[in-house]
């Protein structure tokens, strides 16, 4: 008999309890559908989120600070990678064996790291900045607890010969001071990301999109040249010790291009290693520090009163008393001459001479001249605390102010100023833009005087550094040298400080056609000389001559032996 | 019509399979060009860090100092200074 066919076995549930069973079953599969749907589709975002988390990454992209280089291309700063360690104290695990290793290749004492575990909670560097070979001996000892991460360090290969000038970075590699903090928008890089995709073992295995691109910092060619600036550092450095003086700066400029050639700083420090440093160290004199720069003054009235007609060189100029009556005060010459031509107040460095061209001449006309070769205003090279010196509003001049102007008292400049200034002398009359920056082609400069007043000038400043001027030691053998010493006395508390001076010499060679511009300062020498042409003189001769040689820049005149007349016979300016 | 079908199929299945080779492809070269780049970012490290040594060795302050010191070399005085203008300055006068 059929099974199915048996009547015990025949059905007695009604239909509708299947049918019930039906429409729930399809029920529950709507609902289901209905949330697939609902998640797939319409409120896709949490779970796409959740499962990107899973296998897609944003990696940071670093990107490199740009190098610093001289005008040659050799290297004066680089960054490059180093690591940090750092830990979280509460999950340090090391063996005491792991824990001396590890204090032997951070090269601190044990002691020191258990002190810096023990003081802090979540977050410690044990060492930053350390080399990457270093680091990964570290990570080879696989404590637990212990992470390393990248950071840049920069390094000046120039050390202290040329620290003022590039300045430098702080730990998060951005530029604190100088040419770092000046340059730093081109400098720095700006760092990119990206999302990959990454498989089960880390590796990448997709680049989905580039959130931002990675952009590496732009390489700076500076104007500088390290050859030149080591022998202006060197030379400097010499004269600092000979001398005793308290700091010093040189400054060489391209009388052509109006590059900044070399510019270094006494005292100095290392900047790769920057732990005790103090106010004085880090001052770049040549650019940010102002002082009454004295005789180097005088061609600028001379200048000008030739410029306006007013005399000739030969003009003769009544000095022969020594002294002249301003009002109340007196001016006074540490030299008897009898009267002498305008050319030879500037060989002798007559401020009675000087004064009476001055106080021949319009203040206006004056104070013009000091504005247009820049006294006064900041030289605008985009370097940090740039000085603009002090030049006060020719309506308030005074008859004796405006005569001891012209011998550089009651006006301020920085060395970088005066060396500009007298690329009028080397350049037939005009004042070429100064750069940091290699130029190749040279900018169009501004004609302050005329061509032939600046080669009378340039003669005029040739004698002075003759026998018979104030600076023989400035000559440099080979080369007609033109230049002009300056002796000041030191502004102190308002006054006149009665024993410190601040010695300088300002020059240009080779006279018949300038290459080069170089000024020299030298504050509070106090090893007995204080005269710009013993001090501050032999520095420009040396430094200019090296640097003749090795620019290769023809000789203009005779190679004799120069023969320095002993000493006590050259003429002292007057301070 | 069975017959189209039964291409249809095969030619999808063969499309799937080279869609698979290629992505496999792609992801294996991607990790090539992935370690290359590391590579080169190493390289480029490196380089740094030659060059560093390069100007920290050729500083002339060191250079000068060697030359001195110990191949005894000096600048020469004016009296063994002899001077040679370029022919075309000598043309020029």
């Amino acid at each position: 008999m059929n099974y199915a066919a048996s009547p015990v076995l025949a059905p007695h549930l009604p239909l509708w309890r299947s049918r019930l069973l039906l429409v729930l079953i399809a029920g529950g599969f709507l609902v289901l559908a209905g949330r697939a749907v609902y998640l797939q589709g319409l409120n896709n975002d949490f779970l796409q989120q959740k499962g990107q988390s899973r296998y897609s990454r944003v990696l940071e992209i670093s990107a490199n600070r740009g190098k610093i280089t001289d005008r040659r291309g050799e290297a004066l700063a680089i960054s490059t990678p180093v690591k940090s360690v750092w830990a979280i104290p509460e999950e340090v695990q090391f063996s005491s064996q792991q824990r001396a290793k590890l204090a032997a290749l951070l090269e601190m004492p044990p002691r020191e790291i258990d002190k810096r575990l023990n003081d802090a909670t979540g977050f410690v560097y044990l060492k930053r900045q350390i080399s990457p070979d270093v680091a990964e001996r570290v990570s080879e000892l696989r404590i637990a607890g212990l992470f390393q991460n990248r950071e840049y360090r920069r390094y000046y290969p120039g050390g202290e010969v040329m620290a003022q000038v590039l300045g430098f970075t702080g730990a998060d590699d951005a530029g604190q001071d100088g040419i770092e903090l000046a340059f730093q928008s081109t400098l720095a890089g700006k760092s990119g990301s990206r999302r990959v995709i990454k498989d089960r073992l880390g590796q990448i295995v997709e680049d989905t999109e580039s959130i931002r691109e990675a952009q590496n910092g732009r390489d700076l060619a500076l104007s500088l040249d390290a050859k030149l600036q080591n022998l202006a550092f060197s030379q400097l450095k010499l004269a600092l010790e000979k001398h005793k003086a308290r700091a010093g700066a040189i400054v060489v400029l391209d009388a052509r291009t109006g590059e900044v050639l070399a510019l270094a700083n006494l005292p100095t420090y290392n900047p790769n290693n920057r732990s005790r440093l103090s106010g004085a160290q880090l001052r770049n004199r040549v650019i940010t520090d102002t002082f009454e720069p004295g005789s180097t003054l005088k061609p600028f009235t001379v200048a000008l009163a030739v410029d306006l007609g007013r005399i000739t060189p030969e003009t003769m100029i009544a000095t022969a008393s020594g002294s002249l009556a301003i009002g109340k005060a007196t001016i006074h010459d540490a030299h008897h001459f009898g009267d002498m031509t305008a050319a030879q107040v500037i060989q002798r460095s007559s401020n009675v001479g000087a004064a009476r061209i001055a106080l021949s001449l319009p203040t206006e006309a004056m104070w013009g001249m000091f504005d247009k070769v820049g006294f006064g205003s900041a030289p605008r090279l985009g370097f940090p605390g740039e000085a603009s010196g002090k030049l006060r509003a020719f309506k308030n001049w005074r008859p004796i102010e405006q005569a001891t102007m012209s011998y550089g008292h009651g006006i301020s400049v920085s060395l970088l100023q005066l060396a500009h200034a007298y690329t009028i002398f080397a350049s037939d009359g005009e004042l070429i833009p100064l750069s940091l920056l290699r130029v190749e082609t040279p900018l169009p400069g501004r004609q302050v005087i005329s061509p032939a007043t600046a080669h009378k000038l340039r003669d005029m400043l040739e004698l002075a550094v003759q026998p018979g001027g104030t600076a023989p030691a400035a000559r440099v053998m080979g080369y007609r040298v033109a230049g002009k010493t300056g002796t000041a006395h030191k502004e102190e508390n308002g006054g006149y400080a009665k024993h410190k001076y601040v010695s300088s010499f300002v020059g240009l060679a080779p006279a018949s056609a300038p290459r080069l511009v170089i000024a020299v300062m030298l504050d509070e020498p106090s090893a007995g000389q204080y005269y710009g042409g013993a001090v501050a003189a032999p520095v420009f001769s040396a430094v200019m001559g090296g640097a003749l040689r090795m620019l290769g820049v023809p000789p203009d005149a005779p190679l004799k032996p120069l023969e320095l007349p002993s000493d006590g016979s050259e003429i002292k300016e007057t301070v | 019509m069975a017959r189209l079908n039964l291409i249809l199929l095969a030619l999808l299945t063969a499309c799937a399979l080279g869609l698979v080779t290629s992505q496999h492809q792609a992801r294996k070269l991607f990790a090539e060009l992935e370690r290359e780049q590391e590579q080169a970012k190493k390289l480029d490290v490196e380089w740094g860090q030659l060059q560093l040594e390069q100007s920290t060795w050729a500083m002339h302050a060191r250079i000068e100092k060697i030359a001195r010191d110990r191949l005894h070399m000096s600048v020469p005085d004016a009296k063994r200074t002899q001077v040679v203008l370029p022919a075309a300055t000598e043309a020029e006068r």
